[in-house]
């Protein structure tokens, strides 16, 4: 009887149930279905990520070995053979000066997170032992109704981080307030709703780029008295414009779409028109509305990085950029860690939506 | 004067060569007190004549009258049952049924409002569902809850659009009688619209049937003189139950051949042989 459990165990571990008697698979068949969603949901994605590096280190030695043999081709045809050994020699010994710029391992991209961690930290040291320093300094220039000093160093990656995450909540809540209003004035009135037809299917498709360009024009004219930087505003307002498309057409859609049977209910009941509104149209509405406003969400943080780029607004893009015109050996991981960075935040963003839909609204939407 | 008139009733949908007039002459009057049922066959204009006796239609001509006036738009008078429940769904049985409350009986204090709620949820024996959401509910459940919210606003009269239509046969029987007791108890003034005869005579005083649409008219009325309480049971060895069910059955049936033979056209078919197949095969 033991013996046959242990057996039953070992052959369901190894995936293959069908092996164990009858007997087992009546009593454990809960325990294969267990199995079976175990396989699913952690083996299988494990094992996709595995297989992906892979893919992805092969690939960047096949092309390491590409652009190697590129140089040292180039160094025997320009400056003859003694000079293709020393290149031959100077790659193999993993020398920075004459590295093969391509794209990074794995490996180096971890390493170049690790850096970015490590440089974080002594940029954050610096800058408490800066505040301490200036502490003091800082409290009598207050109490002189003068400006306090501030650090003016070199951001890190996390600070970049947050402040392109400020960036786009910025946009966010600009695209959610011009928005969902407008959506709904549209979505209830058939007039307003041919007024703005022509602006929004005309809008919709312009690129960031020219949305920047177009704040840019704006912006500095209005800010032309202030002496302060413009990049942030200029940033967060080109993000909520290129990305608040999806959250007006959504909203408008979702409240001229309310099932006819609640508006019949509100008729009967005799609700006023606010209440009709808010207690009948934006409740039916919020499940599209949210939609629209996850599409936005990921529209802006996808834009965010062109738009920074552009404005020179600190943040994750300016960071890109930057490397990409550095040009240092480490460059390239920097940018492919950023890359992830972008990837996995824009990710945790959407699921950030999805908790906040699911805790608002009536119906509840699975995580796709 | 009758509670509820109406006179030459006709409602078109639709305008020029794409009218279609589903509605056409239709006379009724009910009493103060009264249950009528309307019987008729699925798509013959009972949702439309609804929708006009409620104020959520406008008839094309003719004209509803409701205590001796005109109706025009939605009155907290008449409460409507819908077909579909037409719950909120993302309101709770309370939320729900307080929000017909609040506006049946402005400037209130809150414990008043939930206080009304709470009787009318208790009446349809929906207490220890007070605070679950509509998709949390059965059928029957959810249907209850729409007659609780319709009595709520203590309406003159009742309108119940095919209420029991999507339920099942044990469930409908337990409403009716449910419906019938609170009905009983104040005798509001009641109209059934049903597709179920049976469900028709139990329920009513009287009982018309609806011609099927285009231009739906009513029927011949048969008046039901079974005495309240109604028993199920010993209604079926009633006479005059009998009597009156094989009439309106018999009417309907009639109707329903009329219609058919209508339809029937004379079609010409091609003059075609199949092709034998089988000997490619051989």
């Amino acid at each position: 009887m033991k013996q046959s459990i242990t057996l039953g165990k070992v052959t369901k571990f190894m995936g293959l149930g069908f092996l164990s008697t009858l007997k087992d698979l009546f009593t454990g068949k809960l325990e294969k279905e267990d199995l079976k969603s175990f396989l699913r949901k952690v083996v299988v994605p494990l094992a996709s990520i595995l297989l992906f590096l892979g893919l992805w280190h092969l690939g960047a030695k096949s092309l390491y070995n590409t652009e190697a043999e590129f140089k040292i081709e180039k160094a025997l045809n320009d400056q003859g053979p003694e000079a293709a050994e020393a290149m031959r020699e100077c790659i193999a010994s993993g020398d920075i000066s004459c590295q093969p710029n391509t794209l990074p391992s794995p490996a180096k991209v971890w390493d170049s997170y690790q850096s970015l961690l490590k440089d974080h930290q002594i940029i954050s040291a610096d800058k408490a032992a800066f505040a301490e320093k200036t502490a003091a300094l800082n409290e009598k220039r207050v109490a002189e109704g003068k400006e306090p000093i501030v650090y003016t160093g070199r951001p890190s990656f996390v600070d970049q981080i947050f402040r392109s995450l400020k960036t786009v909540f910025a946009g966010f809540l600009l695209a959610l307030l011009i928005a969902v209003p407008l959506g709904i004035f549209i979505g209830l009135s058939p007039t307003l709703k041919s007024a703005f037809n022509w602006f929004i299917q005309i809008f919709k498709p312009v690129s960031p780029v020219v949305w920047y360009l177009l704040v840019f024009m704006i912006v500095k004219t209005l800010l032309i008295d202030s002496s302060e930087d413009s990049s942030f505003t200029i940033s967060f307002i080109s993000v909520g414009l290129c990305s608040m498309w999806a959250t007006l057409v959504n909203t408008a859609m979702g409240v001229s779409a309310v099932d006819k049977d609640y508006i019949n209910v509100a008729k009967v009941l005799k609700l006023g028109t606010f209440q009709k509104i808010f207690k009948v149209i934006l409740p039916s509405s919020l499940p599209l509305i949210f939609t629209g406003l996850k599409i936005t969400m990921s529209v802006g943080w996808m834009v965010l990085i062109a738009i920074e780029l552009l404005a020179q607004s600190p943040g994750l893009g300016t960071f890109v950029w930057e490397e990409f015109q550095n040009g240092a050996n480490d460059s390239n991981a920097k940018i492919i860690v950023a890359m992830f960075v972008i990837g996995i935040i824009g990710f945790l963003l959407d699921r950030l939506m999805l908790f906040v839909q699911n805790s608002v609204s009536f119906e509840k939407t699975d995580a796709i | 004067m009758a509670y509820l008139e109406l006179n030459n009733i006709s409602k078109t949908y639709g305008q020029g060569d794409h009218a279609t007039e589903v509605l056409s002459n239709i006379n009724l009057s009910i009493e103060e007190g009264e249950f009528v049922a309307i019987v008729g066959f699925t798509g013959s204009g009972k949702t439309t004549l609804v929708n006009l006796i409620n104020g959520l239609l406008e008839p094309t001509s003719g004209e509803v009258l409701f205590k001796g006036k005109p109706v025009s738009g939605t009155s907290h008078e008449r409460g409507v049952i819908f077909q579909n429940y037409s719950l909120l769904p993302w309101l709770t049985v309370e939320q729900n049924v307080l929000m017909a409350v609040k506006e049946a009986f402005p400037k209130r204090e809150k414990a008043v409002y939930k206080r009304k709620a709470a009787h009318y949820i208790d009446m349809v024996g929906l207490t220890p569902a007070i605070n679950k959401l509509p998709r949390e509910l059965s059928g029957g459940m959810r249907q209850r809850v729409a007659v609780a919210r319709a009595l709520s606003m203590k309406p003159d009269m009742i309108i119940m659009d095919e209420p029991l239509g999507a339920l099942d046969a044990l469930t409908r029987g337990t409403l009716q009688d449910q419906i019938l007791n609170i009905w009983g108890k104040d005798k509001r003034t009641a109209l059934l619209i049903t597709n179920d005869v049976d469900e028709g005579i139990y329920m009513a005083d009287r009982i018309i049937p609806l011609k099927p649409g285009p231009r739906a008219t009513l029927g011949p009325e048969f008046n039901i003189d079974i005495e309240r309480p109604r028993d199920k049971t010993e209604m079926n060895d009633n006479e005059s139950y009998k009597k009156t069910r094989n009439a309106i059955i018999e009417y309907l049936m009639d109707i329903g051949n009329e219609r058919k033979s209508e339809a029937t056209e004379e079609y010409e078919l091609p003059d075609l042989t199949p092709k034998d197949f089988v000997y490619q095969f051989k």
